[in-house]
């Protein structure tokens, strides 16, 4: 198995995601599985093959430095779980 | 006559002709719903009281072009100005986006009627729709299987005659595969034809907005409104939209028309692949040149997609913290936890299981084994379809392996198989009803190059001419 | 000690480019506004918003590339830094990691007459994160809250070579880096503000050593001062610590302003990892030569340049033409002065002198300051004319400085107007001599300074306003009767 229950709970941390002890069983088996079929891959020789980081051509995408009207603070909170003096409220940090 | 079960473009001719008014148009829509969606379960979100203030406001104006006044349905991962955007999850329960997709305000700028939020799997991670957090929705043709997924909503409301169209998404084919499974027509695009603003992303690299409707003809009018440049997304292509109308004629005389034989395994349900052939000799029928052709890097797809949708996910899915919208757990002590814990409870295990492979595929130590050669893969697998198109004007193949199967039954690996490769490379795809097996709809994927939608829609609407496919409608009323 | 060591310091410094909108969205820049009213779904991180890079950023960071002498990537890419904090609105960062847009270039420091070149290791492009509000301490604050204003505003981060061999040279290489970019006009730079902010990695070895020492970062740097005392401190610790045999940990630390001391930033969690990966929203930046060719045209004369000019053209001392070269703002009002008044040396005393010390005691800033370069030129010349006397040109200055008056007004409507009637101060001295018998006595027995006293009485029953050279003259002449 390429992946263990630590190491789920590891990515669970990075991920900041909180998992039962059944999750990371199950998440460890049916990853493993999705990354041992990846070794497929391995058939292929990709040294010299450039990575296709854009499926499209295009370069230079850049738009006016214009400002554009933003949200009103009412609409920037109006999904805030919590919110107080116009800011987004969470619990402290440590 | 039931006017629900008008198509798109005659419809629109009706309203304009003063002959129905949009007010009689939604009615129609709204009774087909209260009668079907127990059934099928195709929506998250109705929006019917809205669409009736807006389809009086058209009648008194009496201004109908295009689409205006024709209800229809958004897939709820399009997010709608002061209409609810779940992604058919309890992380986004609630969730009022301050603004419209460029696409669904497009449609809005034209008068369409938007009657509600479609089902779909959760953030479009799944394949039949069964990871909603909602409910699954049901196949109009055999309530006792799946509508497919991602987009199972969409492509099971416009079969059952809840919408008259609907906007999906197809990231892995999500759209395709759905439509395939109900028998109607859904096209994704060229990756960048339409504007992803307002979509939310799972892979940004692959995800696109498309159609999805009941003939090749309303495809075509829907993609003359949602396709063109939009500044909002750096992605946009810059290229003219034709009018698609233009390309719906039946003769076919020196089309070349390739059929990859990787598609047409033995993986691939018999009676799918004769139902296919079967299209490919209507093909020649209709005056085209068919040949086999291969991709042979198609059988990499899948894990590549798997390496590539995950490692971005992981990253678009982050902002779903319980910080400024959404889902948030109450009772942690601290941030850290706080996140966790509305990230733990808010995400089903799909999503769940596919942010942490992505988290791991991204890992300083993982990042070149599989991300970086997930690339590279990919490139082969655009190469192969470069290739093709040197040869052929479009290539046709199943979009999935079999019908739709009875829930569950199950087999993911090979739901989106077919569908994957043309995600990858970017290019335009979709998938018309192609044939019946068992009174179920098989779909035919016609895949073209970049900015071939034209193409597609020519060879797709001299198919549906010659075959009739798309008049037959499953039975729901008892 | 510090003879058998040497530090060894590489700055990383992160600064706020002034363009009107935020470096991926349409929102516009903004300090001390409503917290989250300069937000859209792009910086709010709502889903479904797509970033669109802004030109003037890619403009800014090439102009910035070729003042500290870089090479321009023909080709440059944003990557994604991920990690997880409630001031990171899409819980990922928008920066550049292998493909930076500038890199390889140097700026040279003075240091005691020897010049220095310290290698710039590369610029790149990136996006701030916004600010959390804490009520009280972050350690005892039940919550904090998010203010997303600043999310998304275009930074560059700067990173040198580790060619700093003293707090001092960091501090001289954070000068000059500031006085380029506010040259260039990229930047407001300002450190108490937070849009120029500093981090600091030293290690420190044995003179002659070749391998470097363990390296320990210094965050939360605010000022210049900080920044040296912090270096001084954490410099000291690590030779302490290797004189004792100790084992230093490479680790980030934070200078605690109050206490004068740095401290470890322990973490809880594991290493970071922050999964870099290609933004697949943003397609890529390429900058052919002709590109790079046309932002060097418009890169205006730099601090070196000006200071080379001050000191042939106006024969400044290089001390002089360091200090009026250190603001854009400052050396454009002293070069408008000259304009008007060929004195450049007292128009450099002036700046350098009553203005700064004006301009510091109110805290402000040369460009908000009422004294216009006409305007000083116009006092300077009162006083040329005879007008004034140096004294009271300090007075006139003042007034302006206060008031934004012409000095011709605040001369007239204050009476301030030199008296050079030998008569009426001939008058005034008599009485003064008059009135002084003991003083004028000591003079005559040869005490020099008594004049002095003298002086300063007639000045004073004048009110200052009467001509020191003619008082001094008429003193002497009269003293000097037998
Ligand atoms: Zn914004």
């Amino acid at each position: 198995m390429a992946l263990t229950e630590k190491d789920v709970e590891r990515l669970s941390v990075l991920a900041r995601i909180s998992l039962t002890e059944e999750e990371k069983k199950a998440f460890a088996r049916q990853m493993s599985s999705i990354l041992d079929s990846a070794a497929v891959l391995d058939e292929l020789s990709t040294d010299r093959i450039e990575p296709l980081i854009y499926v499209l051509s295009k370069y230079n995408v850049m738009r006016d430095d214009k400002v554009r009207p933003s949200l009103a603070n009412d609409e920037a909170l109006a999904n805030a779980p919590l919110k107080e003096d116009a800011m987004f409220k969470v619990p402290r940090l440590i | 006559m039931n006017l629900y079960h008008l198509t798109v473009h005659k419809a629109a001719e009706m309203l304009n002709r003063r002959e129905i008014k949009a007010q009689e148009v939604l009615e129609a829509v709204s009774r087909r719903i209260d009668l079907v969606e127990n059934k099928i379960k195709a929506f998250i979100t109705l929006t019917l009281d809205q669409a009736e203030k807006k389809a009086k406001e058209l009648d008194d104006r009496h201004e109908f072009t295009g689409l205006g006044g024709i209800p229809y349905g958004v897939q709820d991962n399009l997010c709608t100005l002061g209409v609810t955007t779940t992604c058919a999850s309890k992380m986004l329960e609630g969730f009022i986006p301050p603004y419209d997709a460029t696409a669904v305000g497009r449609l809005k700028a034209a008068g369409a009627v938007m009657v509600g939020k479609l089902n779909m799997d959760e953030f479009g991670m799944g394949h039949f729709t069964e990871t909603s957090c909602f409910h699954p929705t049901n196949n109009p043709w055999d309530l006792t299987r799946v509508a497919g997924g991602s987009s199972g909503g969409a492509a099971a409301a416009v079969a059952a005659g809840e919408v008259y169209y609907a906007l999906a998404s197809d990231t892995g084919g999500s759209l395709r595969q759905s439509a395939a499974y109900c028998g109607v027509v859904g096209m994704r695009p060229t990756y960048g034809r339409v504007s992803r603003y307002g979509l939310v992303a799972v892979a940004s690299s692959m995800d696109q907005v498309g159609p999805v409707t009941r003939n090749v003809t309303d495809c075509a009018l829907v993609l003359n409104l949602i396709c063109g440049y939009d500044g909002l997304d750096s992605n946009s292509l810059e290229a003219e939209v034709p009018d698609y109308r233009g390309y719906l004629e039946t003769n076919l005389k020196g089309m070349r028309i390739g059929f990859p034989r990787e598609y047409f395994e033995n993986y691939v349900d018999e009676s799918v692949r004769d139902a296919v052939k079967k299209a490919l000799l209507k093909y020649e029928e209709l005056g085209a040149v068919v040949e086999e052709t291969g991709l042979p890097h198609s059988k990499y797809a899948l894990p590549v997609f798997r390496l590539l949708a995950s490692a971005e996910a992981s990253s678009n899915m982050a902002r779903f913290d319980g910080v400024r919208y959404g889902y948030r757990d109450e009772e942690a002590q601290d941030i850290a936890e706080m996140m966790s814990n509305s990230r733990g409870r808010g995400f089903g295990p799909e999503v769940k299981r596919n942010i942490l492979l992505g988290t791991y595929v991204l890992s300083k130590e993982q990042y070149d084994t599989y991300y970086l050669r997930a690339m590279k893969v990919r490139r082969l697998i655009k190469e192969d379809f470069d290739r093709a198109f040197e040869k052929y004007d479009l290539l046709v193949a199943p979009t999935t392996a079999t019908v739709a199967f009875p829930r569950g039954e199950r087999n993911e690996d090979l739901s989106d198989l077919l569908t994957i490769p043309a995600s990858l490379a970017g290019i335009p795809a979709m998938s018309i009803p192609g044939g019946m097996v068992d009174g179920l709809p098989v779909g035919l994927q016609l895949m073209g190059p970049r900015l071939a939608e034209g193409t597609l829609l020519k060879a797709a609407y001299a198919f549906e001419q010659a075959a009739d496919y798309h008049l037959r409608t499953p039975v729901l009323e008892v | 000690m510090t003879e058998k060591y040497e530090a060894v310091i590489g700055l990383e410094v992160h600064v706020e480019l002034k363009t009107n909108t935020k470096a991926f969205c349409g929102c516009g820049l903004s300090f001390g506004a409503l917290p989250n009213s300069h937000v859209c779904p792009g910086c709010l991180g709502m889903p479904g918003a797509i970033p669109v890079l802004n030109r003037e950023l890619v403009e800014f960071a090439i102009k910035t590339g070729l003042a500290l002498n870089c090479k321009i990537a023909e080709f440059c890419r944003f990557d994604r830094k991920n990690y997880f904090y409630p001031d990171l609105p899409a819980n990922y960062q928008i920066s550049q990691l292998d493909l930076p847009i500038a890199s390889a270039g140097y700026l040279e420091i003075e240091s005691e007459g020897v010049k220095k070149k310290i290698g710039i290791n590369r610029v790149h492009m990136e996006e701030d994160a916004g600010k959390l509000v804490h009520q009280g301490s972050i350690m005892t604050t039940p919550y904090s809250l998010v203010d997303l204003n600043r999310a998304g505003t275009p930074l560059l981060e700067i990173v040198s070579e580790p060619d700093i061999r003293s707090p001092r040279e960091a501090s001289m290489y954070m000068e000059k880096l500031r006085s380029i970019l506010l040259f260039l006009r990229v930047s407001d730079c300002k450190m108490e503000e937070g849009s120029l902010r500093c981090d600091a990695n030293v290690s420190v070895r044995p003179r002659g050593q070749e391998r470097l020492g363990t390296r320990t970062e210094i965050k939360n740097l605010n000022s210049f001062r900080s920044l040296e005392r912090a270096l001084e401190y954490e410099i000291k610790r690590h030779i302490e610590l290797l004189e004792e045999g100790g084992e230093l940990v490479q680790e980030t630390r934070t200078w605690d302003e109050d206490r004068q001391v740095t401290l470890s930033m322990r973490s809880k969690e594991e290493a970071q990892d922050y999964r870099y990966f290609p933004d697949p929203n943003l397609p890529p930046v390429i900058i052919d030569p002709e590109w790079v060719e046309r932002v060097r045209k418009t890169l205006p004369e730099l601090p070196d340049q000006a200071r080379e000019r001050l000191m042939s053209e106006y024969n400044l001392s290089s001390y002089d033409a360091n200090l009026l070269t250190m603001s854009k703002d400052v050396l454009d009002f002293f070069d408008a002065c000259v304009a008007e008044y060929n004195e450049p040396k007292l128009i450099a005393n002036w700046v350098m002198g009553e203005l700064t010390r004006l301009l510091n005691q109110n805290n402000m800033e040369i460009k908000d300051c009422r004294v216009t370069p006409s305007s000083l030129a116009a006092m300077l010349k009162l006083m040329e004319q005879g007008t004034i006397s140096g004294k009271i040109a300090k007075v006139v200055f003042e007034e302006m400085f206060n008031t934004g008056d012409a000095p011709e007004k605040i001369v007239k409507d204050r009476g301030l107007v030199q008296i050079s009637d030998e008569s009426a101060i001939k008058a005034i001295v008599d009485e003064v001599i008059a009135a002084n018998p003991k003083v004028v006595e000591d003079f005559k027995a040869g005490k020099e300074k008594a004049l002095g006293f003298l002086v300063g009485q007639v000045m004073k029953a004048s009110k200052g306003k009467a001509n020191p050279e003619i008082v001094n003259r008429l003193l002497r002449e009269e003293l000097s009767r037998p």
